[in-house]
């Protein structure tokens, strides 16, 4: 009976040491890919300052007034002045189509293509 | 296993025939089965207490090789979890009150030099200089050449210009990270923002440190990497800032004047929409300080909140507030305007001549200095003073500014009845454009008290009371009237209501000795719409003339109140304010339902 029990006992130990081991390497697997979401999380960040400070860069108001003044023949744009305020029976309904984008404008913000995959 | 009988027969038999004692026998047989369990267990102790050895010996040497291994290798921070985000080690940004970016960071590159490392340290210095005009080819030569080890050669680098030294291919030349402050505005909002520049450096990385304006007062929140990256929100409203900036751009050169400032304040809650200050100069090409002359002059210098001027007769309501507040006058009083007034030598003048008397609110919508002054002997200078202290004038403006602390107010020495009498009209006591905004926000708001914030608030401050709200709507309606019948006609914006006050004060000479005669500080300060008010305009130039007339034109009514109209004709839409207009019929709208 007792030496059941030992026999038992030893093969517990030998089944903890197995569990703990696999245990052992999956935490450390799990570290590893924590560690390079983190990088990857950080150079998608240092990306995303970048494009925000491009946002901001292109859509500073002086470069905004140039366009707007540039493009006034086709958008008529001017700045906003008392005499923009209307009343809601001013509004024309039906809104009438926008004419379509002919000549769209590309933005150029897609990730760089990694190796071995095709470029979009 | 054969076990032997105690008493084998046989011998027994052969013991008994000899005479013997067979007993014996049995003992000799005892005892050697007695010495046979012995040796057993002898035997098995002597096992266990091997393997006991060998267990323990083999502990004691794991930890020793573990021990000598520890003490063997480079310390290594354990790294079982991952604590933290790694990312927000970066300096925060900077936002306006709707989330525009007014400061944010860009990853860029150092360059710096191991001269012992290059191949041909006299080409490597040429093409060097060549990428980079500001670099001088002997000084570089002479760098490379010398004993030095290690050179810096630039702090920053585009990716172009990476390349290029790229290109040049010597093994002698390596980059740096580093991380650099952006203004993606350019100079719109400079002097709020201020600048940034490098701290302690190192060659993988260094510190960005603010050196003036909210960078340099917020620089430790915004390194703070518990913030995690939140950005710093101010109430600056980048739109309006940028209009606000190409309307006093505009006004000055008209104007010719040789500086601007404006400040837009919410009278409710105290923020600065916006504050400019001309000329202005690119937060991210900061000009060097001034080492000599007037600091005035450099376009670092803040002049809504640096600069202190005698403000004029922009005054005259707090004199007038006061006397109503206290019970002395009511609009209606008759006021006594004959001048000139004598006081010992010094003799009060006005503008024009405007009869033996006018009632208090044509005191301020003629700008009568006598009146004034008159008023402002009423109310005497002990009480004069606790009321101009209440509003902020007596100490710098708390505005979140490092520059603050110097736009401190200059106070006469001696607070006389002279004092009382010409600050009462604006001079004597010098301030800044932002005093002056945050008196006119706590007079008409209703009357209490607000603090100059640059930090985007949503509730309304509520100070302490400065003046009764019945004080505060009469100020206002007198300023209205300055507006539709008196000294400020161009600053009518139909839809706005624009109360205000101009005030002209001559500028002192720098070295004492009176005024200039042609040299003038014009203000307009004016409140929209004055029926609610809800905003603070103050527009000051330095010196203007406006000479599209026979004579040259310097007074407030003339320079700065047609800029401050044109202002508000811009800001109050981007405001969200709508013009009220008179309406003749009701909305025209059907209400249907299908």
């Amino acid at each position: 009976m007792r030496s059941i029990l030992f026999v038992l006992a030893g093969l517990m130990v030998m089944g903890l040491a197995f569990w703990s081991y696999q245990e052992n390497y999956k935490t450390r697997d799990v570290i590893s890919d924590v560690r390079s979401l983190h990088g990857q999380i950080g150079s998608n960040h240092e990306r995303l300052g970048m494009l925000r400070a491009e946002w901001a860069y292109l859509n500073r108001p002086d470069r905004l007034s140039d366009l707007a003044e540039l493009n006034f023949e086709r958008l008529g744009l001017l700045p906003l002045m008392p005499n923009a305020f209307g009343r809601v029976d001013q509004v024309i309904y039906p809104i009438p189509d926008v004419l379509p984008i002919i000549v769209p404008i590309e933005v150029g913000s897609t990730p760089a293509p990694v190796d071995g995959e095709e470029a979009l | 296993m054969i076990r032997t009988p105690l008493r084998p027969l046989a011998r027994i038999l052969k013991a008994r025939e000899k005479g013997e004692n067979p007993d014996a026998i049995e003992a000799e047989n005892i005892r050697l089965r007695r010495e046979d369990v012995r040796d057993k267990s002898r035997m098995r102790a002597e096992g266990r207490l091997l393997v006991m050895g060998a267990m323990f010996a083999l502990a004691y040497g794991a930890i020793g090789v573990r021990m000598g291994a520890l003490a063997g290798t480079v310390p290594e921070e354990p790294q079982s979890t991952v604590v933290g985000n790694p990312i927000f080690g970066q300096r925060a940004d900077i936002v306006d009150r709707n989330g525009r970016i007014l400061a944010t960071n860009l990853d860029t590159h150092a360059l710096y030099a191991h001269p012992r490392d290059m191949v041909d340290p006299e080409q490597t210095a040429r093409e060097l200089a060549a990428i980079f005009p500001e670099l001088k080819v002997d000084q570089l030569v002479r760098d490379f050449t010398g004993t030095r080890k290690f050179v810096w050669i630039r702090r920053q680098l585009s990716p172009e210009q990476m390349q290029q030294v790229h290109d040049i291919g010597s093994p002698g030349l390596v980059f740096g990270p580093r991380e650099m402050r952006l203004y993606p505005n350019g100079a719109i909002a400079a002097h709020i923002l201020g600048g940034a520049s490098y701290g302690r450096e190192g060659v993988a990385s260094a510190e960005v440190i603010g050196v003036a304006g909210v960078e340099r007062k917020f620089d430790e929140y915004l390194r703070d990497p518990a913030n995690e990256g939140a950005p710093l929100e101010l109430s600056i409203d980048l739109t309006i800032q940028a209009a606000a900036e190409e309307v006093l751009a505009g006004g000055m050169s008209i104007m010719n004047a040789k500086g601007a400032a404006s400040v837009l304040m919410d009278v409710h809650t105290g923020e600065i929409i916006s504050m400019v200050s001309l000329p202005d100069f690119d937060p991210n090409k900061r000009p060097q300080v001034l080492l000599t002359g007037d600091q005035s002059d450099s376009p670092l210098f803040n002049r809504a909140v640096q600069g202190v001027y005698e403000l004029g007769s922009t005054f005259k309501i707090f004199a007038v507030a006061q006397a109503m507040e206290l019970g002395l006058i009511n609009p209606e009083t008759m006021i006594n305007t004959k001048g000139p007034l004598q006081w010992g030598k010094f003799r009060i003048r006005d503008f024009h001549d405007y009869g033996a008397q006018l009632s208090a609110t044509d005191v301020i919508v003629q700008s009568s200095n006598i009146g004034t002054a008159r008023i402002a002997m009423q109310i005497g200078a002990e009480r004069q003073q606790e009321f101009l202290r209440s509003l902020g004038f007596m100490e710098a403006t708390p505005v979140e500014l490092q520059e603050a602390p110097s736009g401190a107010p200059l106070l006469p020495r001696n607070w006389s009845e002279l004092s009382t009498m010409t600050i009462s009209y604006g001079h004597g006591l010098s301030s800044s454009p932002l005093h002056l905004a945050t008196a006119y926000s706590s007079l008409l708001n209703g009357g209490t008290r607000v603090y100059p914030t640059l930090l985007h608030r949503e509730n309304r401050q509520t100070g302490p009371r400065i003046v009764r709200a019945e004080i505060s709507e009469r100020s206002r309606d007198m300023l209205r009237q300055v507006v539709s019948r008196g000294t400020a006609s161009f600053g009518e914006v139909e839809g706005y209501e624009v109360g205000g006050k101009t005030g002209t004060a001559d500028k002192p000479k720098e070295n004492g000795g009176g005024y200039y005669k042609d040299k003038v500080i014009a203000t307009f300060a004016s409140v929209f719409p004055a029926n609610d008010p809800q905003y603070v305009l103050i527009v000051t130039f330095d010196e203007p003339s406006e000479n599209s007339g026979s004579e040259p034109r310097r007074t407030a009514g003339w320079t700065a109140v047609p800029v401050a109209a044109e202002m508000i004709r811009r800001v109050a839409p981007l405001l969200g304010l709508r013009p009220q207009v008179d309406r003749t019929e009701p909305i025209g709208v059907t209400l249907t339902s299908n």
